[in-house]
């Protein structure tokens, strides 16, 4: 490989190194993964807090790749947390999201966000253990997640289409038709994050933690 | 298996000389002749010349497995065909797929790597230069988490179901690439950072977060499998790899990690992928796919030709670590005996199982259980009913029973036996 400098030709008699360690390991019989338990070979010095350790004579900082400006990360950095962090400037309301919704999701969504053919956006049905159908309405415990959501795959055949009005617009009319926001309601970077979504305190941490005689 | 793509020749054609061919005008040369007439098995392959050799290999005509599609036209899966592979590596155009909005065509030249958030310096890396650090590789087992998912319904629990349908979901593979670790050793985490959100490149932008701890001990930013670039079904030029967690979080053609302090609770991380209890909570993260085996022989829909002895195969494996054991029992689970494993045993692959049975031509129930060395024992689906329910959708880790008529013919389920 042309762009492997001479530094990675170095890198790559050391990996030589560990692959002739491992061999000489499995010939020995020892089935134990000597890696995984945090152990290194000796040509490789063990990192804190990782199974994988580094060439002994690895520098402080390879410096491969190139730092990445603010223009850079801002391109791509478009997540969306439950706490408003990353939405955007701008707002949409409920009667702005029927339109849009007509045009652009009724195919798969259905009218009234029930009939589908995929995902049900909406369901009345309050559930005292366990929901039917999971829906926005009844399942989705951050309103926050459909602004992350539909930015990125929404309209499934032309995702990314949507403006940043017309996504806050589009989640008012879903959230209206769940009843979760009244039909004058405006979404934006201040009241998105503010809606209480119904689901939101059925939410647990998984508690598995395997070990004998424990099923969860 | 009838191989339906291989040509056939007529036998008229195998009593013909390979000159005979060329002057038939069949083809050019006396290799081209030689490539045809091989491509049916003779009487005796030992009075023909065989076949050249080929730059790329292929199976035997009479061996084609195929990974299983159920919805051809829409379907978003296939299934790895278990039954039909030995040992413990999916070769990987078996390699079960998953996607969320269809296969993304990245050019290995354009694809880039951004990390950045609590981080010291943010950077952008091209498939060339995180090809130039350290490269490390493990033999891993990959499953979805909906994996099972068929039986774990008490009103509808099929019998007439092969296990590449019930738990194709599931392959291994040996994963390279560069450790997560040595990546965010160079851009430096800042102090209080404790969990990423990884990133996909196709148009679902599909996104989860994983914690900190998990990706820096044993996660990989994985550019080949089993020897070769990753294929673009399993994330090229570039996947997350998170050995023994639910392949929905292995993001594939990823993009972007951000470091950051709380998960982003994304859609496949609320509103699919997790858990409702049945006790009014909803079981959220559940990321470790706990310990699991299933029999892939005998399965449906074989038929045993004659009692006498058989091996039972099969397949466990286990989030958590290693497998320490795995017991059968060839009378409905009121026996078990333990089962030999083949070695070596790794921590988060499967492992290779097998017990000589001595069937005795009457019905009777054949069922596994994996152990690992947490303790954890595979439960029973009574017992994952009782702990969570009867309505969740994901983890279905129980143990898997076939039935065997007198007939010899395999089905799924305890029957009426039990």
């Amino acid at each position: 490989m042309s762009q492997w400098s001479n530094r990675g030709a170095d890198v790559a008699k050391l990996s030589v190194v560990s692959l002739v360690a491992v061999t000489l390991m499995v010939a020995c019989g020892d089935t134990s993964e000597t890696f995984s338990s945090g152990q290194v070979t000796s040509a490789e010095i063990a990192m804190p807090g990782t199974a994988f350790g580094l060439p002994a004579n690895a520098p402080d900082r390879f410096d491969f790749g190139a730092e990445a400006s603010e223009q850079r990360v801002a391109m791509w950095d478009i997540d969306v947390r439950p706490d408003g962090v990353g939405l955007p400037e701008g707002n949409g309301s409920v009667q702005e999201g029927r339109e849009i919704y007509n045009v652009h999701c009724v195919a798969c969504h259905g009218l009234t966000g029930t009939e589908g053919p995929n995902d049900r956006l909406v369901d009345s049905e309050q559930w005292e253990n366990v929901p039917t159908t999971r829906t926005v309405g009844n399942y989705w415990p951050y309103a926050t997640t459909l602004y992350d959501y539909i930015r990125k795959a929404m309209p499934q055949l032309t995702p990314g289409i949507l403006t940043v009005d017309e996504v806050y617009a589009v989640i008012a009319y879903v959230l209206w038709m769940n009843e979760i926001v009244p039909e004058d309601a405006v979404m934006d970077a201040e009241t998105l994050p503010a809606v209480v979504m119904p689901a939101r305190d059925k939410f647990v941490i998984d508690d598995r933690v395997g070990g004998a005689g424990i099923v969860r | 298996m009838p191989s339906a793509e291989s040509p056939k020749l007529s036998r008229r054609t195998w009593i013909t000389t390979t000159s005979g061919v060329i002057a038939a005008g069949l083809v050019k040369t006396q290799a081209d002749a030689i490539q045809l007439i091989a491509q049916e098995a003779p009487t005796d392959p030992t009075k023909v010349p065989g076949r050249l050799v080929s730059e790329i290999g292929s199976r035997a005509p009479s061996e084609q497995p195929k990974r299983l599609i159920r919805a051809p036209a829409l379907s978003s899966s296939s299934r790895t065909p278990l039954a039909d592979l030995m040992g413990t590596i999916t070769p990987a155009d078996l390699h079960f797929e998953r996607h969320h909005a269809g296969i993304p065509d990245i050019r290995f030249e354009d694809h880039e790597l951004l990390v950045h958030g609590m981080v010291e310096r943010p950077m952008v890396f091209r498939m060339s230069e995180l090809m130039r650090y350290p490269q490390v590789s493990r033999i891993r087992f990959l499953e979805c988490s909906g994996n099972g998912g068929g039986v774990y319904n008490r009103e509808r629990m099929p019998t007439e179901v092969t296990v590449q349908a019930l738990d194709g979901l599931l392959s291994t593979s040996e994963w390279t690439g560069v450790a997560v670790s040595t990546i965010l050793r160079e851009v430096g985490v800042r102090p209080g950072a404790s969990w990423v959100l990884a990133e996909g490149g196709d148009s679902a932008v599909m996104s989860r977060s994983v914690p900190l701890d998990k990706v820096m001990k044993d996660s990989i930013l994985a550019y080949g499998q089993n020897g070769e670039r990753i294929r673009p079904e399993q994330g090229y030029p570039l996947r997350l790899f998170n050995p023994g967690y639910e392949g929905n979080t292995s993001v594939k053609w990823l993009r972007r990690i951000e470091v950051t302090d709380q998960p982003t609770h994304t859609r496949d991380e609320t509103s699919k992928y997790t858990d409702p209890l049945g006790d009014g909570t909803v079981r959220q993260f559940s990321l470790v796919m706990d310990a699991k085996s299933v029999i892939t022989f005998p399965s449906y829909p074989y038929v045993l030709p004659d009692k006498g002895w058989w091996e039972i195969r099969g397949l466990a494996w286990s989030g958590r670590g290693r497998v320490t054991r795995v017991e059968v029992s060839t009378d409905g689970g009121r026996n078990w005996s333990d089962a030999a494993l083949e070695g070596p045993i790794l921590e988060k692959s499967t492992v290779r199982f097998r017990h000589l049975f001595d069937w005795n031509g009457r019905d009777t129930v054949i069922l596994s259980r994996a152990t690992d060395e947490t303790g954890y024992v595979q439960p029973t689906v009574e017992q994952l009913w009782e702990a969570r329910g009867t309505r969740t959708s994901y983890h279905q880790n129980h143990q898997r029973a076939w039935k065997i008529a007198r007939t010899g013919e395999v089905t799924f389920g305890l029957g009426d036996l039990v």
